[in-house]
């Protein structure tokens, strides 16, 4: 934000960087290479909805679209505690560009309606053979991603989560300040 | 290229520009104008009795903004004896500001509780790397989690304004007008040619205008500069409100956070609660408001925007988002 910005209190809303998840694909198939974590084939956009016709509108339209697609699981429709709204979509654990596909469309709809800021982030879902779940988030905001593996009870994994980054490090771009690596407990495909 | 549906308000902006630059104004216009009384007039009468007294104020003026500017964190912590609270001990409001960074690409501030029953919520320290965002024990437990959402991000939004700097830096100016005339009064009523040695003992009656030419501009700057720095501080409340809004999507639960967190302190006897005064300018809502039918003249010293105006823009907001035409 900028100087000026803050002086006058205008805080515009951040706009969300949306081209950086087609990285995703290619980077599912380092990590299966690297470790032995691979793709479940489940992801989940989480927005915050916004009040008003309009979002509800959107909301719609993109279910719709989404579930139109022939031989798919229908999108799945979730609201967690803090109010925000998950879209999850199921493929089959080699077609990660179809669900990227998918998770995209959300995000382009919501941008064309005019919600892109209320965007929050996107998981994609992993598990190892021992069957540990990690996500990796995108933040559209700072236009970055970060692994994240929850472990029972509310706690993190974090030596997993250093490994997947040096892993991933060359592919991805991982959010540099380990301040940011917000923590989604819960989430819906993970 | 994407449309956007979040209007910015370029009247708030423009009368919020206009307030500094008026504020920069009355600096600007007191600094000549203590210059021209002390030196100018001082020189043709022979006397220099306030140069030094000016620095002096200055210097002071200088320090109380610079501590009030660096400890601000530590001081309005302590003053409502809040405590830092880690993701462990309070999983859900830490849960709430997460999703509030995430959504604004913010740093995540520290996170403070006052053990306080009186629902009020407030943010401080300078930079947005050493803010705090407290809220108080009342709060927690009359909002539900959507409104208290509403809250934190108008609380988030003072830290990515730099409220705590802007403020401190508009406020300087009362500082120092204060200073003087209180110095000013207190070196004319024990001053009288102590300290300043033989130069000033022959000149004793020339001295005394224009010390009080300087109480007088030091009296004026200080009214018109604690009125400019009241009512921009109503309008970085209103521009809060507004980004706070935008940036949940939901004005609704903020405006009903309003009404009920006001509603609340009216009620609740105002007597013990002094202490609270100098936190004032950066809670949600003053603690020490007053009746439920103020007048404009109260309205005019007021910190905070009036319950009705908030809710009015907070109603334009929700208008705006859930209009189908976009635009």
């Amino acid at each position: 934000m900028g100087f000026l910005d803050a002086l006058l209190g205008r805080t515009k809303p951040v706009p969300p960087n949306l081209d950086a998840l087609f990285a995703l694909p290619s980077a599912a198939i380092t990590l299966q290479a690297a470790t032995d974590f691979t793709p479940t084939g489940t992801g989940s956009v989480c927005f915050r909805a916004a009040e008003g016709k309009a979002f509800s509108d959107i909301e719609k339209e993109v279910r719709e679209l989404l579930n139109m697609g022939e031989d798919k699981t229908p999108v799945e429709v979730s609201a967690d505690s803090y109010g925000f709204t998950w879209l999850v979509c199921h493929h089959s654990a080699n077609d990660i560009e179809g669900l990227v596909t998918d998770l995209h469309a959300v995000n382009s709809s919501l941008e064309n309606g005019g919600f892109g800021p209320q965007l929050l982030c996107t998981i994609l879902g992993f598990r190892d053979e021992a069957g540990h779940p990690l996500g990796l988030v995108y933040l559209y905001k700072r236009g970055t991603f970060y692994p994240f593996a929850p472990q029972p009870g509310e706690r993190r994994d974090n030596a997993t989560e250093l490994r997947i980054r040096g892993a991933l490090g060359d592919d991805l771009k991982i959010e540099p300040d380990l301040g940011r690596w917000f923590p989604v407990w819960g989430a819906p495909g993970v | 290229m994407a449309r956007t549906r979040y209007a910015s308000d370029p009247g708030l902006i423009a009368r919020m520009g206009a307030t500094m630059f008026l504020i920069g104004l009355v600096f600007t216009g007191f600094f000549i104008a203590l210059y021209f009384a002390l030196f100018e007039y001082g020189k043709s009468k022979g006397g220099g009795a306030g140069d030094g007294l000016v620095v002096i104020v200055v210097l002071i003026g200088l320090v109380a903004a610079f501590i009030s500017y660096y400890w601000s964190d530590k001081i309005a912590l302590n003053t409502a004896r809040a405590r830092l609270v880690t993701p462990q001990q309070e999983p859900k409001l830490h849960g709430i500001i997460d999703r509030i960074c995430a959504l604004a690409d913010m740093p995540k501030p520290r996170v403070a509780i006052s053990p306080v029953s009186m629902p009020n919520a407030f943010a401080t320290g300078r930079s947005s790397k050493v803010a705090v965002v407290c809220v108080t024990e009342g709060l927690l437990q009359r909002l539900d989690d959507k409104e208290l959402e509403g809250v934190l991000a108008h609380e988030m939004s003072h830290v990515a304004h730099k409220d705590v700097a802007v403020m401190t830096i508009a406020s300087f100016l009362g500082i120092i007008a204060a200073l003087l005339v209180r110095f000013a009064f207190y070196s004319e009523l024990f001053g009288g040619g102590r300290g300043r040695g033989g130069g000033r003992g022959g000149n004793n009656g020339n001295a005394l205008p224009v010390i009080l030419i300087v109480m007088v501009i030091g009296m004026v700057v200080y009214a018109i500069s604690f009125l400019l720095i009241r009512l921009l501080s109503r309008y970085r409340e209103l521009s809060a409100d507004r980004s706070g809004a935008l940036l949940t999507g939901q004005p609704s639960a903020l405006a009903s956070a309003l009404v009920k967190v006001t509603g609340d302190i009216a009620r609740i006897p105002t007597r013990d609660l002094r202490q609270a005064e100098p936190l004032n300018a950066f809670y949600f809502t003053p603690a020490l408001s007053g009746q439920k039918g103020q007048t404009s003249l109260s309205n005019l010293f007021s910190t905070h925007p009036s319950l009705e105006k908030r809710l009015a823009q907070l109603d334009k907001i929700s208008k705006q988002l859930g209009s189908s035409a976009g635009s």
